[in-house]
């Protein structure tokens, strides 16, 4: 087998961690993504509505929560259902410190982030002792005791004090926007550019060493133990990932809205997005966009033409059945399989007619 | 040398180690018994996923059960297992470099060191293969190698050769005697394979019931007729 003497002889510098790296198109595919980031940001403004651009924003911003989840579920092995909770957390941080000082939004989204790690780690430290449906049902608690005491607090408006909530304000002053970015349009540019970066502070854990570790502990907490990967510190590491990306979505929501109210997070929302997490792909980075998709676009499309989107949730039921059942890899590895199978049929189909017409003759 | 007192591990009411006494001297040991005697157990608890209700062990002088479970493999406990966890979406490179990922080990060339550990194990061709392409007997010599890199001291193979046709447990044998050699690591090695366990310990010991029964020259137990009655009885009786 010649395959055989190239490996042994390729030792050391020429070869080895080479396909860890810059895998097989790396190039390629990172060109392909530039581009179609490109014409998202300089192209859909342009034909889009006001209300769909906005819709789009949100999309955005779902697209990096979806991202964080699919981080615990998809990469860990950890299903949370208190993520619209973590989301929470981090737009009323971000809604705060917006009010209260004038720092550059970019610095208000880090610091949302990062408050948001800190607390959304707490959140996962259930984790370290359960998994499965004990640690859904732990989180789902946890999250619902986070939107009792945010409801309780109220989200700032501008007023003074810890809360920075006031009842009796008359003219409801708007969360501010970075100054870059007041417009529609430029928001969504900067939301999505933000998320690009979120997407690559995900892409880069995956594909190194704490993707790796997961991808163990994953599939074998003993294995991972045994090839000595310390399971409690990378179970709060990925905890600790998804809660940072999920604040800063939460700070671009503020800008995004621009009016926080409690209402806005529900627990349940927690739940139907694990749905469109699975939906779109848990195992993929990019099922997070499928997701966001789902989640943000469908349901404007819907009142758009007149539709109530309740009766998504009856879709997304179904949806998730389907996945679980016929393709556990979500729709954004799906899709394209069942895209060249209907290509091959086609295809296949007219050859095969062309075969008949000439046997025929 | 591993010196192991008076070790006693219970899941509830059952006692899976009773009171356990045995030394493994330096080389490949054997350690076999019936099924339920308690084998995985003490891997299990030598690996740090169980705590013993009571008793000791020495590893070269150092307390074992003192150590965190996942500093164990740092320090250079390694082990295989009885169902094989290779890690399925990482190639054999990622699966045996993960040790070396997670150790502060110093000196040889990652690298080198993690291509030779494959290559001793025979699985240059598909190095940067994932392990869910391959086959059950390639995913066990992933383990193997992954037990192999870096600088083992205690390598912990639990029935390496289950479900193997004879040819593949026949190559195995062989990389299992390669392994002190190699690395210079003591060895454990758990099967029901006789000839297997015969052509690779010197020394074999015999567990039942959670107690050491015999211990000694590979040869030597498995004549003896305790252990006969104990483990082979029901093949002798076939």
């Amino acid at each position: 087998m010649s395959t055989t003497e190239v490996a042994t002889e390729a030792t050391p510098k020429s070869s080895a961690p080479a396909p860890s790296r810059f895998e097989h198109g790396f190039y390629t595919r990172a060109a392909i993504i530039a581009v179609a980031l490109l014409l998202v940001i300089i192209l859909l403004p342009q034909i889009l509505s006001l209300y769909y651009i906005d819709a789009m924003t949100q999309v955005a911003v779902y697209a990096i929560v979806a991202l964080g989840l699919g981080v615990l579920v998809g990469r860990v092995g950890l299903i949370s259902l208190g993520q619209a909770a973590i989301l929470a957390i981090g737009a009323w941080v971000a809604a705060r410190l917006l009010f209260a000082t004038s720092l550059p939004y970019e610095v208000v989204l880090l610091a949302a982030g990062v408050i948001t790690m800190a607390l959304g780690t707490i959140v996962g430290l259930p984790a370290l002792r359960m998994r499965g449906l004990y640690l859904a049902l732990i989180t789902l608690m946890l999250a619902g005791a986070i939107t009792v005491v945010l409801a309780s607090l109220n989200f700032p408006n501008g007023g003074h004090g810890f809360s920075g909530y006031n009842g009796a304000l008359l003219h409801i002053p708007p969360i501010r926007r970075p100054g870059i970015a007041t417009t529609d349009p430029a928001y969504f540019r900067y939301s999505v550019i933000a998320a690009a970066i979120m997407f690559l502070l995900v892409l880069v854990h995956v594909r190194t060493k704490p993707g790796r570790a997961w991808a163990a502990i994953r599939q074998s907490e003993p294995a991972a133990l045994a090839a000595g990967i310390n399971t409690t510190l990378y179970k709060l590491w990925a905890f600790a990932l998804a809660s940072f990306v999920t604040g800063v979505a939460g700070g671009l929501l503020a800008g995004a809205v621009r009016y926080l109210y409690s209402i806005d997070f529900q627990t349940q929302d927690s739940i139907t997005l694990l749905a469109v997490v699975l939906m779109g792909g848990a195992y993929s980075i990019w099922g997070a966009i499928v997701a966001a998709l789902l989640l943000q676009l469908l349901p404007a499309i819907l009142n758009d033409i007149g539709v109530s989107p309740d009766w998504l949730v009856i879709l997304f039921g179904i949806g998730v059945l389907q996945v679980l059942t016929t393709a556990p890899t979500g729709i954004v590895d799906q899709l394209p399989k069942d895209i060249a199978r209907l290509f091959r049929f086609v295809t296949g189909a007219s050859r095969r007619s062309a075969a008949n017409q000439g046997s025929a003759q | 040398m591993i010196e192991v007192s008076g070790l006693t591990v219970r899941f509830g009411g059952v006692t899976s180690l009773d009171g356990m006494s045995v030394t493994f001297d330096a080389g490949t040991c054997g350690l076999i018994g019936p099924n339920g005697a308690g084998k995985t157990t003490f891997f299990n608890v030598l690996s740090g996923f169980l705590r013993p209700a009571s008793g000791t062990v020495k590893a070269f002088d150092e307390d074992l059960l003192a150590m965190a479970n996942f500093r164990r493999a740092r320090w250079g406990v390694r082990r295989t297992f009885q169902t094989e966890q290779a890690i399925e979406n990482l190639s054999v490179y990622h699966n045996v470099a993960m040790i070396h990922e997670h150790s502060k080990l110093s000196g040889s060339d990652r690298q080198t060191d993690v291509l030779g550990a494959i290559e001793l194990v025979g699985l240059e061709s598909v190095a940067y293969a994932k392990v869910r392409t391959l086959g059950a007997g390639q995913r066990r010599l992933v383990e193997v190698a992954r037990a192999i890199v870096g600088k083992p001291r205690l390598v912990l193979l639990d029935e390496p050769a289950a479900g193997l046709p004879e040819a593949e447990t026949a190559q195995l044998g062989e990389i299992i005697r390669g392994i002190p050699a190699h690395t210079g690591a003591m060895t454990i090695l758990v099967d029901h394979d006789m000839s297997l366990v015969s052509s690779c310990c010197e020394n074999t010991a015999v567990l039942d019931f959670g107690k050491m029964i015999a211990s000694g020259p590979t040869a030597e137990v498995l004549r003896n007729e305790q252990v006969v009655r104990a483990y082979l009885g029901a093949e002798e009786a076939a």
